[in-house]
């Protein structure tokens, strides 16, 4: 009934996160109706995409240079690294326009479940990073999960032979969130860490 | 369709699917018992499926020996109380993969469950490490493997207990092991009544629990202790050296 060139289009669609193979069926479809304006500009955009952007040495971000744009910018402060686990992370960051320091993408977290150790992340890159002279601080920006907060334990106890402070981002009331709608472990966290106003 | 309700403690979560994950509980009733949960990466659920967590739980299945799925609501989430303590957050990470390690599923293990929500109060207070040892002497009596820690193997003495034989895991007392206190593990004091307390006490008791642990259960499945179990040790080593 569907030409296999379709199916194989529609196997592919569906393997993108979100989609299973009813909606990859409908974003297919869409996709042939919408020759002209979609799928061919689509289509040079993915090729042009997996052709120019690479990995950066540096942070391990994903830009189109290499170094990344952020790491060659030198209007950035150089004293600063913020470790995420990963680009989702440094864009939700970037986007605050609040952080005007240099990035560190582990690439995920420590996870005893999952087999994920030290060496799976860039934590040993990270310890060399920091080692240089010009850093002066580490902000953790991590998940507040138990994955996430025992690779910045890590983190924190790989980082003491280097001359930096190591900070972690505040956990507690969301901006715009209701008391009364807080889970009890975040209202127990911010109320540790309390500040005098 | 079969299904119940109980109380229980997350001790493992792993993604499945997309969105779902199965997830372990170790139940009040019920024992330890997985279940698919949907939508478990969810900004909704994620927090409520953070290890060591009490939730409260509906299981249903079709039958007693499907994976079912779990309806899950949080009562009190105990990783809040450590997330920012390096060494408690250890402690329930290493208590949660030895429950789920070593525990029959669909088992009902209650002193476990509460000996395991008093670890989980016990974490906001000082002595939680000690209240660490004794959850695992608990988990091995539990599983079968008692220690004896109220008298001498050897001569019965009831005073001076000192050591504990690897072999049997009975108390043995200082002059019965005198010669071969080489091979002898260490008895905290506070395994003994005494309210001793300190940091190479807690790695002794550490020790003692972890050499049963291995030879006596772990060693069966030709396995080694969980990553946090090691790492928590491994803390307390640190400790001893600074």
């Amino acid at each position: 009934m569907i030409g296999t060139e379709i199916e194989h289009l529609i196997k592919l669609i569906s393997k993108l996160p979100g989609l299973g193979p009813r909606s990859a069926r409908r974003a297919a479809l869409h996709l042939l109706k919408n020759r002209e304006s979609l799928m061919l500009p689509l289509s040079q955009a993915l090729g042009k995409a997996a052709e120019v952007i690479v990995e950066c040495p540096e942070c391990h971000n994903l830009d189109t240079a290499s170094p990344c744009s952020i790491c060659a910018s030198p209007a950035r402060d150089r004293g600063i690294l913020c470790v995420v686990e990963d680009i989702a992370d440094l864009w939700a960051l970037e986007k605050t326009g609040s952080y005007r320091g240099y990035y560190h993408v582990l690439g995920g977290t420590l996870s005893a479940l999952d087999g994920v150790g030290p060496d799976d992340l860039s934590i040993p890159h990270l310890a060399r990073r920091a080692g240089d002279e010009r850093v002066r601080e580490v902000i953790i920006a991590l998940n507040a999960t138990i994955d996430g907060q025992t690779t910045a334990h890590y983190i924190s106890d790989c980082l003491q032979a280097c001359n930096v402070s190591v900070t972690q981002l505040a956990h507690g009331v969301p901006i715009g969130g209701q008391i009364d709608y807080l889970d009890d472990g975040t209202l127990a966290t911010a109320l540790k860490s309390r500040k005098a106003i | 369709m079969i299904q119940w309700q109980d109380s229980g403690i997350v001790l493992s979560v792993r993604p499945h699917g997309e969105n779902g994950g199965i997830v372990s509980l170790l139940t009040a009733s019920h024992g330890r018992a997985a279940g698919y949960v949907y939508g478990a990466t969810s900004t909704k659920t994620r927090g409520v499926l953070e290890i060591g967590n009490l939730v409260s739980a509906t299981w249903q299945a079709r039958a007693h020996d499907q994976l079912g799925s779990y309806a899950l609501e949080l009562e009190k989430s105990y990783a809040a109380d450590v997330i920012s303590d390096a060494v408690r957050l250890t402690a329930l990470q290493s208590a949660c993969a030895l429950a789920d390690k070593t525990l029959p599923e669909h088992e009902a293990h209650p002193a476990i469950f509460n000996g395991t929500l008093a670890l989980m109060e016990s974490f906001q207070g000082e002595l939680w490490d000690a209240s660490y040892i004794f959850w695992e002497i608990g988990l091995l009596k539990e599983l079968g493997f008692g220690l004896d820690l109220t008298r001498c193997v050897a001569t019965g003495a009831v005073e001076d207990l000192i050591y504990v034989s690897p072999k049997s895991g009975c108390a043995v007392s200082a002059p019965a092991g005198e010669i071969y206190k080489e091979r002898l593990l260490a008895l905290p004091p506070f395994l003994r009544g005494e309210a001793r307390f300190e940091e190479e006490d807690i790695l002794n008791g550490l020790k003692l629990t972890g050499h049963f642990l291995l030879n006596r259960v772990f060693s069966l499945a030709n396995s080694n202790l969980p990553e946090p179990r090691l790492r928590l040790e491994e803390k307390y080593v640190k400790r001893q050296k600074a």
